[in-house]
């Protein structure tokens, strides 16, 4: 707070706080909802393709069996007290005022159905404890709102029970789907992933000539031959990445830094065209079941190509799905090298490297940059990296420091467990949902104009595929550029020093040790 | 009569609150986690959870983190209750506890701090926007209800004082069912009659909250997915039907 006071007076116009809170505008987001799921989308995942004729019925049973199964949803909607809390920790609520966005009055829509139907306060008082029928108008303010939760747990670390909005969502969406009412960009996707291995549809043979022409790309950058192996039986490492790795800007940037560092190790590695997508949209729709299935391709491809070791790349959600959930859904990894944390993540792999002196790094290759960094929701919340609780903060932010020079960080309130989900998380990265993913964003970019402000902040690294799509999107609009959304192998990238590399560097070697003066208020916690 | 009434009402009430409790704890600790959620950062060894959870009941540490109004408020009820109820064991026990002794003039002020932070919460239930838009009619009356007990408690203190002789040897009465007459004050039996009321609603109300903490997977849960395999009794028969 004093730091913050300083900050203020230091700027002749205070800069607008990153977690400012609206005033109330109920109904703002109603007409907010995404494409429903065809038919056949629907069916290939195991739904029914339309609206079922008993879909009443077959809700509350979901609903029963749900809180069954799991003691995350039934400890949840038991125990709320309506402190308040949680109010206004959401970013969809507080880019957009709609108090249905609320976490614990999102988690009241599906609570007051659940007081109806099986809870003798609401089965005898139901008007008293706020317990409702479900009606046709509830399933829409389901299809709506559990659509404007990116799941990215913010509320629960503030909930004094822990009560978590992201696992109600998800229960809400699994219900939805069973009486027939999907979301068509998730269920979409995983059909793809099914059959095909990618959340885009790439085909084996695409992948292959896609890497080759990365593959030239790097030998014209560095004059080496950095190779991007797909289906190699027999190599020691497995990657699975997001397939917007193959592709998309940054993150393609991001492949191509881990390519290099796995070069330079000498590393035998490979990618699989069956397992060529480390996110898990079955997480998304809350699907145990989907999520299993998607796991598991990811143990056949291992097990097939013979691997020792499995490592993901930059991605979040994928990575919550990965460290938490992997084990459990296609565990055990008996068969992996026990050395090595199973699965491991980028970041911890390099991380390693730079702690044991392995790699060289030229800095000055990135003092074009004044970078901050985004820790992505599901990493920071619902994940780690190392050994130490927090490690998922540190080690990012230790592998940035070790790239660039001039690192600031956001607003404490804004980053590590506190961080604002980018607003297109959790299956919302869709173009019909863009007034939400807008509104979502808002804190996060008013953060970031905040260490724009003070530091001259000019780029944004982050390790999630969803942060660095939604950002590329959505910085232009906030008068930053395209590509000042960064992923932090594509900084690995720009200053490792390979061993053999042509050199094109010898102009700029100015030592830029000399801004010292913002050491002191390098990291936004200190 | 009267005294068969309340007598028989505090069997009720007490069978109520035990049962219904007994039966929520059975309900969350049978039904299984599939899987592995807690809020990270979070302890990678089960003596980490413990003192999480401690933080938790003890400070109200996320609340602290959340908002420092409603932290004040809700711990200075919660503490002046807890310190409350402890001054109360004196109509229970005979001699009375050493330390029951002890803390019996903490106890005092602990009404007026239970009242004062039920104040607190109350008042930004009706003022605070956001908090009114999610609270129902059970919100109020649960705060209502907890007040009024309060408030007739510290009126029996200071304004209308009651036989708490006789009162004891009512309690003790009812412990080893050898029933002695409830002093007949208006203010006693709405007081008691109120703390019946309470007992009941608890397992069938929010107030489940206090064993729910202790079931939040968010907070209970050794973060250790890489380590140890978790794996929940109806996900582990998905397996037995062989892998795809
Ligand atoms: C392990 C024991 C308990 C813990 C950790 C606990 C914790 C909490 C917390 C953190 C809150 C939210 C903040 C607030 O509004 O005060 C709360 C609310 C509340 N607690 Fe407890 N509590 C416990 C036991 C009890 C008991 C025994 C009662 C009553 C007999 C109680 C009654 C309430 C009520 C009525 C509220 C809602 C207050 C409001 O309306 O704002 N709690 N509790
Ligand atoms: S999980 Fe995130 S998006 Fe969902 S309600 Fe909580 S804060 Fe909002
Ligand atoms: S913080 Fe938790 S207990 Fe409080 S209103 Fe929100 S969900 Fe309910």
């Amino acid at each position: 707070m004093v730091e913050l006071a300083i900050r203020n007076a230091r700027t002749a116009e205070a800069p607008a706080d990153p977690l400012e809170v609206p005033a109330l505008t109920p109904g703002a987001m109603a007409d907010s909802k995404p494409y429903p799921a065809s038919a056949e989308h629907q069916e290939k995942i195991g739904f029914p393709g339309e609206l079922v004729e008993d879909w009443k019925e077959r809700a509350i049973d979901k609903l029963g069996d749900l809180v069954g199964k799991s003691r995350g949803l039934r400890v949840y909607l038991d125990s709320c007290v309506k402190c308040g809390a949680c109010t206004d920790k959401c970013h969809y609520f507080l880019g957009s005022g709609d108090p249905k966005n609320m976490p614990v009055a999102r988690q009241d829509l599906l609570r007051s159905v659940y007081r109806r139907y099986f809870t003798f306060s609401g089965k005898y008082f139901p008007k008293l404890v706020g317990a409702t029928d479900l009606t046709e108008e509830v399933l829409d303010d389901w299809y709506s709102y559990f659509h404007q939760c990116s799941q990215c747990r913010r509320c629960s670390v503030y909930c004094p029970y822990g009560i978590d909005t992201a696992e109600i969502s998800m229960a809400a969406r699994e219900i939805l789907d069973t009486v027939g009412r999907g979301q068509k960009y998730c269920n979409e996707i995983i059909g793809k992933v099914q059959t095909i291995g990618n959340n885009l549809g790439l085909q084996e043979k695409a992948l292959r000539a896609t890497l080759e022409d990365l593959e030239e790309d790097l030998e014209d950058e560095t004059g080496l031959e950095i190779k991007l192996p797909l289906n190699v039986k027999g190599a020691d490492i497995l990657l699975v990445t997001p397939s917007a790795d193959f592709f998309a800007e940054p993150h393609v940037d991001g492949l191509l830094g881990y390519a290099k560092v796995f070069h330079q190790m000498g590393e035998s590695w490979t990618i699989s065209s069956y397992a060529s997508e480390a996110a898990n949209f079955g997480m998304f729709i809350g699907s145990y079941e989907n999520m299993r299935e998607l796991a598991l391709r990811i143990r056949k491809a291992a097990e097939e190509l013979g691997v020792k070791r499995i490592i993901f790349g930059e991605c979040g959600h994928a990575w919550r799905a990965a460290y938490a959930f992997l084990n459990t859904l296609a565990g055990p990894f008996d068969f992996l090298d026990q050395h090595y944390p199973i699965p491991q993540h980028i970041c911890e792999y390099t991380y390693d490297l730079i702690e044991k002196d392995a790699l060289t790094f030229d800095k000055s290759k990135n003092d074009h940059i004044r970078l901050t960094y985004h820790d992505s929701c599901n990493v920071a919340r619902g994940s780690r990296m190392g050994d130490t609780p927090g490690g998922q903060f540190e080690i990012p932010r230790a592998i940035l420091r070790a790239v660039c020079n001039h690192y600031f960080d956001m607003p404490a309130d804004t980053i590590k467990e506190a961080t604002l989900c980018c607003g297109g998380g959790g299956g919302l990265l869709t173009d019909e949902l863009m007034d939400i993913r807008r509104k979502g964003a808002q804190p996060r970019m008013r953060a970031l104009q905040q260490v724009a402000d003070e530091h001259g902040v000019t780029h944004l690294a982050a390790i999630c595929a969803i942060c660095k799509t939604q950002f590329a999107k959505l910085l232009p609009e906030h008068g930053f550029e395209m590509d000042s959304i960064v992923s932090i192998h594509q900084l690995v990238s720009n200053a490792i020093v390979l061993d053999g590399q042509i050199s094109d560097d010898d102009d700029d070697d100015e030592d830029d040790e000399d801004d010292e003066d913002d050491e002191d208020d390098e990291d936004g916690d200190a | 009569m009267l005294t068969i009434t309340y007598a028989l009402l505090f069997y009720l009430a007490t069978l109520v609150l035990i049962v219904g409790v007994a039966h929520r704890i059975w309900q969350f600790a049978r039904t299984p986690a599939p899987l592995k959620i807690p809020t990270a950062p979070a302890p990678v060894t089960q003596g980490g959870v413990v003192l999480r959870l401690l933080r938790e009941a003890v400070l109200f540490e996320s609340l602290f983190k959340a908002n420092k109004w409603i932290w004040l408020f809700g711990w200075v009820f919660h503490f002046g209750l807890l310190l409350v109820l402890l001054r109360h064991l004196r109509y229970f026990t005979d001699p009375v506890w050493s330390w029951v002794v002890l803390i019996q003039p903490f106890g005092v002020y602990a009404g007026f701090a239970m009242v004062v932070g039920l104040a607190g919460l109350w008042a930004r239930r009706l003022l605070v926007p956001r908090i009114r838009y999610i609270s129902g009619p059970s919100d109020h009356l649960m705060l209502a209800l907890l007040l009024a007990i309060g408030l007739s408690g510290l009126g029996m203190k200071y304004v209308f004082p009651t036989d708490i002789v006789a009162l004891k040897a009512f309690v003790l009465g009812l412990m080893y069912f050898d029933w002695q007459p409830l002093p007949p004050d208006p203010i006693l039996l709405l007081h008691l009659g109120l703390v019946a009321l309470l007992m009941i609603v608890f397992p069938i109300s929010k107030l489940v909250h206090a064993p729910g903490l202790f079931f939040s997977p968010g907070r209970n849960q050794v973060d250790n997915p890489r380590e140890r395999r978790h794996l929940a009794p109806w996900a582990a028969k998905l397996e037995t039907g062989g892998r795809s």
